[in-house]
């Protein structure tokens, strides 16, 4: 049983505190992924587990052992680093061995092990060959072989799809997933790609400035983001925001927007809106779609007439952008049919799916 | 991946054949003039070593040697049977060995770790203590012989091994330092991170993995401090006074008589200081090998 725990985990450099007494409970085979802006701590924090950084404060536990004090090499962690840090004078078959090698296994479980390993990620036909022989592809698979073939408790993965081009990540990405089905274990994934969290994640971690934002599932974090940040964070394109006041109409709360359109807000915010307070009303693309091209039910929707400001065609939709409320905001059209600049299109915005935020304190008014 | 690598060794050819060849003539006269400039000293001290007394000095100038003989070798060793004794050389060869070889391991322990301890670690004063050794470079040798003397001859080192040894530390370790400093930099530190994560303590990360791979800058660092301890004469010249510690380049003042320069015996003995020197040079060549760390960070 590897679950790996945060408590209260500080880290600063002199008099500059980088991760603000943090929280985090990963449970056993969990595959969780950090996620955030560049500078948001993600990275330092997967070094903090892995023991590359000290702790300034807090405790780190693998398993049932306080690992704060334990150097990395006693830790049994492995990990696969951005650049892979493969050994470039060692062939495959001999950086997939080294960290079996330094544990002193016997030769034949080394053969076999590496064998294994080398099976899973099929890279039996260069094992032979020294890195810089190797494909940015191949090369990160030997990385994730050099990790899986020491059987450790929890894998941490630090950004390891940046440096491979669009499509080669999309497959890698497949196939991290497919080895996390295969080789159950803890793995703690660090990343600034929303996607590549979307599409791995049993659980996502997002983080901004040294602060645990949320914590939650996949459509946790995207169907009830808890705060602004977040909301803006996780979606392509992302979240529609505008700025509006809560008002009452026909009994009703209503967010009234900049150029006085009344959007009826959801019934469930009912209580928690209170008159006058200044907000912010979020709708993510699949939200507004022009008559017709909707996924959602047209019949409980705010129908809006609006110029195209300019369409992006993507094949099986269209990005659509328009004005609404003295904003930009982008709409997402399904089975498509060509759309012109400048043309008035009948948009539908579906009511049952807004998000609305206190604007002062940005917290999700849902709580 | 394969295509752009391709791509990327074709480029310096590529960029060859598109020079004209009045070009490509230019720049080869310009390298051979060079060359000739460089070599012919070289060139003439090997030639003399190997012809008599009497062609040196002839006039007109004979630029081959007409009779070549190896009596220089012999005369300088004392095997000529007409001559009664020769020089202690093979005593000079036997010093400038062992002063030149343990300085230059003892520099390369040293400033291996320092260059590592530089590349890697963050400290106080790291910055001065980096310009301070850089510094210590630029004080001309020459300048130190009189208070090293003084200093030396106070403690007992004056006319020993050991003294001269100390003194070529001072000047191989900064140097050293230097450009190992650079050589461990150009290692990415996620190899020795990877390394520990495997299993290896901080020392055997080192051994294992940055050692290996900055073994060509070693080899380099290496080359150098041996040929700075081989070939310096200005403070050997003051510190030793005797057989006892004399290296080979002091030694070749001993041709020197108040009135005449033996120029064949001291040529002579001169190739006898270039053979290991090269001999050397073409050993390390092989390990000089650049970009082994490539390839095993980024795509």
């Amino acid at each position: 049983m590897a679950q790996v725990a945060l408590e209260k985990v500080v880290k600063r450099y002199g008099s500059v505190e980088t991760v603000h007494g943090i929280d985090l409970d990963v449970a056993h085979n969990e595959f969780v992924v950090l996620v955030g802006p560049s500078g948001c701590g993600k990275s330092t924090t997967l070094r903090m587990i892995a023991g590359l950084e000290e702790i300034t404060g807090g405790t780190i536990r693998i398993g049932d052992r306080v690992v704060n004090a334990l150097p990395p090499r006693s830790r049994n962690i492995s990990m696969v680093f951005q650049s892979y840090a493969l050994y470039p004078h060692m062939t495959v078959r001999e950086n997939l061995g080294f960290g079996l090698k330094i544990a002193k296994q016997p030769e034949a479980e080394i053969v076999k092990r590496v064998n294994e390993a080398a099976e899973i990620l099929g890279l039996h036909a260069y094992m032979d060959r020294l890195p810089q022989h190797l494909s940015g592809g191949q090369r990160q698979r030997v990385a994730m072989g050099r990790a899986i073939v020491r059987n450790p408790d929890v894998f941490l993965f630090d950004e390891p799809l940046s440096n491979l081009d669009a499509k080669l990540r999309g497959q890698m990405r497949v196939e991290i997933k497919k080895l996390h089905q295969r080789v159950q274990t803890t793995v703690i994934y660090v990343t600034h790609d929303q996607v590549e969290a979307m599409t791995l994640a049993d659980r996502i971690v997002i983080m901004r400035d040294g602060h645990i934002e949320q914590v939650g599932t996949p459509s946790d974090v995207f169907d009830r983001p808890a705060n602004v940040f977040v909301a803006g964070f996780i979606g392509s394109p992302p979240m529609n925001q505008l700025d509006g006041e809560v008002a009452s109409e026909a009994g009703r709360p209503v967010a009234r927007l900049a150029d006085g359109i009344a959007v009826p807000l959801p019934p469930d915010l009912a209580g928690k809106a209170t008159a006058g307070q200044p907000v912010i009303l979020g709708f993510r693309p699949d939200s507004l779609a022009p008559r017709g091209h909707a996924l959602h039910n047209e019949a409980d929707s705010l129908a809006l007439t609006r110029p195209v400001i300019i369409a992006e065609p993507l094949g099986t939709e269209t990005i659509v952008f328009t004005d609404f409320a003295g904003r930009e905001v982008q709409g997402r059209m399904l089975n498509p049919r060509p759309v012109r600049a400048g043309e008035t299109m009948e948009f539908t915005l579906d009511l049952t799916r807004l998000h609305v935020f206190d604007k002062a304190s940005g917290r999700s008014l849902r709580g | 991946m394969t295509a752009v690598a391709e791509s990327a060794a074709a480029a310096p050819q590529n960029r060859l054949t598109i020079e004209r060849p009045w070009q490509r003539w230019l720049i080869r006269l310009g390298v051979f003039v060079a060359m000739v400039v460089l070599c012919l000293p070289g060139l003439w001290v090997v030639l003399t070593a190997f012809r008599p007394n009497i062609e040196v000095l002839a006039k007109p100038t004979i630029w081959i040697p007409q009779n070549p003989t190896l009596d220089n070798f012999l005369k300088i060793f004392g095997l000529l049977p007409a001559q009664q004794e020769g020089l202690p050389v093979a005593q000079y060869f036997v010093n400038s060995l062992v002063i030149s070889i343990t300085s230059t391991v003892v520099a390369i322990l040293i400033g291996m770790m320092g260059g590592y301890a530089f590349a890697r670690y963050r400290f106080r004063g790291k910055a001065a203590l980096f310009i301070g050794f850089m510094l210590s470079r630029s004080i001309p040798g020459v300048a130190l012989s009189l208070p090293l003397f003084i200093v030396w001859s106070r403690i007992g080192l004056i006319d020993t091994p050991l003294g001269l040894i100390i003194v070529y530390l001072a000047i191989n370790v900064p140097f050293t330092i230097w450009l190992t400093d650079g050589f461990f930099r150009q290692i990415p530190v996620d190899l020795n991170e990877a390394a520990q994560i495997d299993g290896c303590t901080r020392w055997q990360a080192f051994w294992k993995v940055e050692f290996p791979l900055a073994r060509s800058g070693l080899a380099s660092a290496a080359i150098f401090a041996f040929l700075t301890s081989w070939n310096e004469y200005a403070l050997a010249s003051q510190l030793s006074r005797t057989v006892a510690s004399k290296t080979m380049p002091v030694g070749l003042m001993d041709f020197t008589a108040q009135f005449t320069v033996d120029w064949t015996g001291m040529s002579a003995m001169a190739v006898l200081i270039i053979i290991p020197a090269l001999v050397l040079t073409f050993i390390v060549q092989k390990h000089l090998i650049a970009g082994l760390t490539f390839g095993g960070v980024k795509g």
